[in-house]
């Protein structure tokens, strides 16, 4: 009998696999755009979405993609210009809201006489149990979300990389903002049923990270960062399968150590090839 | 205690109960600390590094219960070495948010780990201890922890009225202050230990994933309600208290409502009055920020 | 007074067949920026839109792409209103340069300019090999082969303008307008990022018109300059403009235009600092 004959498995590794694509791309654009801080914070507010949703007996995806869309928007809304003087008064907000939605979270589960299986499960991911029912659902959203992000997806990197002359040539950048920030919404919601609200990063900007570490091309990038993503998927699932830990914990370390590797060779590279560049590098353009 | 309350001629029935007494008597040195040192943290843009302690502190304690020592050596060990470390390493904060992010991403997944090597090795009977380094148990201190929790946030509160004026110098004004003298990175090292030691403290109160909000809120809603830095200092720090002592009350008023829920959630709204005052008394955009400054620029001023 | 034009009709009447600018008038709030100006730019013409900090330059190539409205009178750019012709036109915006870390490739930054603002996906492998082309092409022209497939973060001031430069031309436009492009370079680079922009005028018959806070890295090459201070624009030939006489009247004070003796010219005594180039640098 091996893993592999579990429907609870098969459907484990059909939901993380829906969830890596879907982060793999979004995430890119999103470490691209300066915006993991807010991808955090979207993927925190899920926590009291999903507790919500079962303290009222609805399924925790209910609420985890209700309250990530939401706070997307609000984000979109409330944004100060990039790089104005608020980035002080705003880590302050951003730091408030992170406690304030995880307290909510906290008190649901309380509410709910949740024990602390449930508890970690929300917040640090769980592979168990997730129906049929589930993996179409995670289907039906990340499909058109993705389909919406091809669509947008040279504008919103003009828009991203040169906003000044993006404007000058009738791309909407501020509108794209928004829209954006919404499908960020949703895919921080779709990674949290798998890695858990916490550890997020794991899969929407680790591989996405990496990726660029190793090349700025956007489309073998955003290539590079699908496949990291569902290669440390269904190896930390495989290894939670086996051992008592929670599978956000191997596929944080596995995204991490990826991500380290990718720097560090980055790193000697470049060490090496400044030993060799040594007089051509001086001449002025 | 209820002897001192006596002489207001009435014990109110809260502080009947030892663990109450406890709560207070910790919460009061933890709040007050968590004010004063929130208040520099949030001038100095360091938000973002109390975050990442708040992971650190999260692991520390886990892993010292998952090697079978007491939650605090974890707990203290880890945040200050790693709170000294950032400041040993220089401008922490605005480097790269993706290396940071990853870092504490990371950190957070291994104490996942140590939290699950700590349950499945002990008995079901301590799966509490990940929930209260998660959110807190204040309302489970002994006797003694709650002394000892309430003396180290008395030293660290005193600790940053020591170093007040010299810290506020260098974090409005870094240049004239190193040429007045001002030791500024051991300075800047000094705080961020004394924001490691605040960042333990509060674990044990409100817990490691919300202590940020005790740590931020007050400290901005001070800086909403008044420029003047002595005062700006003195209301954070009452705010902070009054915000734990409301959180207190209030569990104790609704027993299933926990602690650092309500603590966190009187600080946030705090926080949003605050706002929401200073936003009404100075009508429209240009708001002036902590410093008095105007913080918007209107386009097309510079041609 | 009303200045419109202070100076007789220069050497060669520039036909407006490119730029056409009438009584055009800018206002943000109750604050007039500028007013009255008129103005005829010709095909193939290199202008010049001078003037101290504030006095409303970039506004005035924002109003000529459109992202600016006029509060009085009418511009006209390649025979519509403004910003109808804007896929004809290249522009170059001031860019504070690009952000260290950002890993895009320079050849794909020139290629936003092609394609970027398109929706869905490129499909087409004919439609991709001649985009390949059409990005080398223009990358070439501007000299940047030899760096372009590398992350534009890493690449100096002079290496990053260069391949705006050729962002801003990759569609063909027949108008470049420039935003201070030589702002942030060092006197090297500045004489060669001028220098390709000016063969690109006279080889590819683009009409330029570039924002300067200085003057003389093109004054050699200039057809005409707008001059623009206190509300009000002179516009003629260089050596009509840029005069004592003619700067004194338009700034109400007593300036004096100066020639060093290499050809540079410094203008002394307006009520800003003086626009000499090495105030720049300064700070």
């Amino acid at each position: 009998m091996t893993l592999f004959d579990y429907p609870f498995m098969i459907n484990a590794l059909r939901a993380g696999t829906i969830v890596a694509v879907m982060s793999g791309a979004m995430g890119w654009f999103m470490v691209l755009r300066r915006q993991t801080f807010a991808g955090h914070t979207l993927s925190l507010v899920g926590f009291p979405g999903a507790a919500g949703a079962i303290l009222i007996g609805l399924s925790p995806a209910f609420g985890y993609f209700g309250f990530c869309i939401a706070a997307g928007v609000v984000i979109a809304m409330a944004s100060p210009p990039v790089g104005s003087a608020l980035y002080s008064e705003e880590s302050a907000v951003i730091g408030s809201v992170q406690a304030f939605a995880l307290a909510c979270g906290f008190l649901f589960v309380n509410l709910y006489h949740g024990n602390l299986n449930g508890l970690t499960n929300l917040l640090f991911g769980s592979f168990l149990g997730i129906t049929n029912g589930q993996v179409l659902s995670l289907l039906a959203v990340a499909a058109p979300s993705l389909v919406a992000l091809g669509l947008i997806a040279r504008p919103l990197l003009f828009a991203s990389v040169d906003p000044e002359v993006a404007t000058a040539a009738g791309v909407p950048v501020r509108l794209l903002a928004v829209v954006f920030l919404l499908l960020l919404g949703v895919a921080a919601a779709e990674a949290s049923q798998i890695t858990g609200s916490l550890l997020v990063f794991a899969l929407l900007v680790l591989p996405p990270a990496t990726a660029q570490v190793i090349t700025g091309r956007p489309v073998l990038g955003m290539g590079l960062s699908v496949g990291l993503g569902v290669s440390v998927t269904w190896a930390g699932l495989v290894m939670a399968y086996y051992t008592p830990y929670p599978t956000g914990a191997f596929i944080t370390t596995l995204s991490f150590g990826a991500y380290v590797a990718a720097r560090g060779v980055r790193v000697l590279n470049e060490r090496a090839r400044s030993h060799t560049a040594g007089v051509a590098e001086g001449a002025l353009t | 205690m209820t002897g001192t309350l006596a002489v207001l001629g009435w014990v109110p029935p809260v502080f009947g109960h030892p663990f109450m007494r406890n709560a207070f008597l910790a919460g009061t040195g933890i709040a007050a600390c968590c004010g004063a040192v929130g208040y520099f943290v949030v001038l100095r843009a360091q938000v973002f590094t109390g975050d990442a302690l708040s992971h650190v502190a999260f692991t520390g304690a886990l892993a010292a219960l998952a090697a079978g020592a007491d939650l605090r050596l974890g707990l203290f060990g880890a945040t200050v070495a790693v709170a000294v470390g950032m400041g040993m390493l220089g401008r922490s904060g605005r480097a790269d948010d993706v290396v940071i992010g990853s870092v504490f991403a990371w950190m957070l997944g291994l104490g996942v780990l140590f939290l699950s090597i700590y349950t499945s090795n002990s008995s079901g009977a301590n799966g509490t201890a990940g929930v209260s380094v998660l959110f807190g148990s204040i309302l489970g201190l002994s006797a003694g922890a709650a002394r000892a929790a309430a003396l180290i946030g008395a030293m660290v509160f005193a600790g940053v009225i020591l170093i007040a004026r010299p810290l506020l110098f260098a974090s409005l004004d870094e240049a004239v202050a190193a040429a007045r003298g001002v030791p500024i990175r051991a300075l800047g090292i000094g705080f961020l230990a004394l924001v490691g030691l605040t960042a333990a403290e509060t674990t044990q109160a409100v817990g490691a994933l919300l202590l940020l909000g005790l740590l931020a809120a007050p400290a901005a809603a001070a800086h909403q309600l008044t420029t003047h830095p002595f005062r700006g200092l003195a209301l954070a720090t009452a705010l902070a208290i009054g915000a734990m002592w409301v959180g207190l009350a209030t569990s104790y008023a609704v027993p299933s409502v926990p602690p650092s829920f309500a603590i966190i959630a009187t600080a946030v709204v705090m926080y949003a009055g605050a706002s929401a005052l200073h936003g009404a008394a100075r009508r429209g955009f240009f708001a002036g920020g902590p410093n008095g400054e105007s913080l918007a620029i209107p386009e097309g001023i510079h041609g | 007074m009303k200045p419109a034009r202070l100076v007789p009709d220069a050497t060669a009447p520039t036909p407006g067949d490119v730029i056409q600018a009438r009584g055009a008038s800018v206002r943000f709030g109750e604050r007039t920026l500028w007013s009255e100006v008129d103005l005829d730019i010709g095909r193939g013409a290199f202008t010049a839109i001078l003037g101290p900090n504030g006095a409303g330059k970039s506004t005035l190539l924002k109003v000529l792409l459109g992202l600016q409205p006029l509060a009085a009178g009418s511009v006209n750019v390649l025979g519509a209103p403004a910003g109808a012709a804007r896929r004809r036109i290249g522009y170059v915006p001031q860019r504070g340069g690009f952000d260290r870390t950002l890993r895009i490739r320079g050849l794909d930054v020139v290629r936003l300019g092609l394609d970027g603002s398109r929706w869905g996906v490129p499909v087409s492998a004919a439609r991709a090999s001649r985009t390949r082309e059409a990005v080398a092409e223009v990358v070439d022209l501007v000299g940047a082969s030899h760096y372009a497939s590398r992350p534009i973060g890493e690449l100096s001031g002079g290496e990053q303008q260069r391949l705006v430069v050729a962002q801003a031309l990759v569609r063909r436009p027949e108008l470049l307008l420039l935003d201070e492009p030589l702002d942030s370079l060092d006197l090297a680079n500045q004489a060669a990022v001028a220098a390709l922009v000016q063969r690109i005028c006279r080889e590819r018959g683009v009409t330029v018109v570039m924002v300067a806070h200085d003057v003389n890295p093109i004054l050699p090459f200039l057809d005409q300059v707008v001059y623009v201070a206190k509300g009000k624009a002179v516009v003629g030939a260089p050596n009509d403009v840029i005069t004592t006489q003619t700067l004194s009247v338009l700034y109400d004070a007593r300036v004096e235009v100066l020639r060093a003796s290499d050809g540079r010219l410094v203008v002394v005594g307006t009520p800003e600092a003086p626009a000499l180039h090495a105030d720049r640098h300064a700070g």
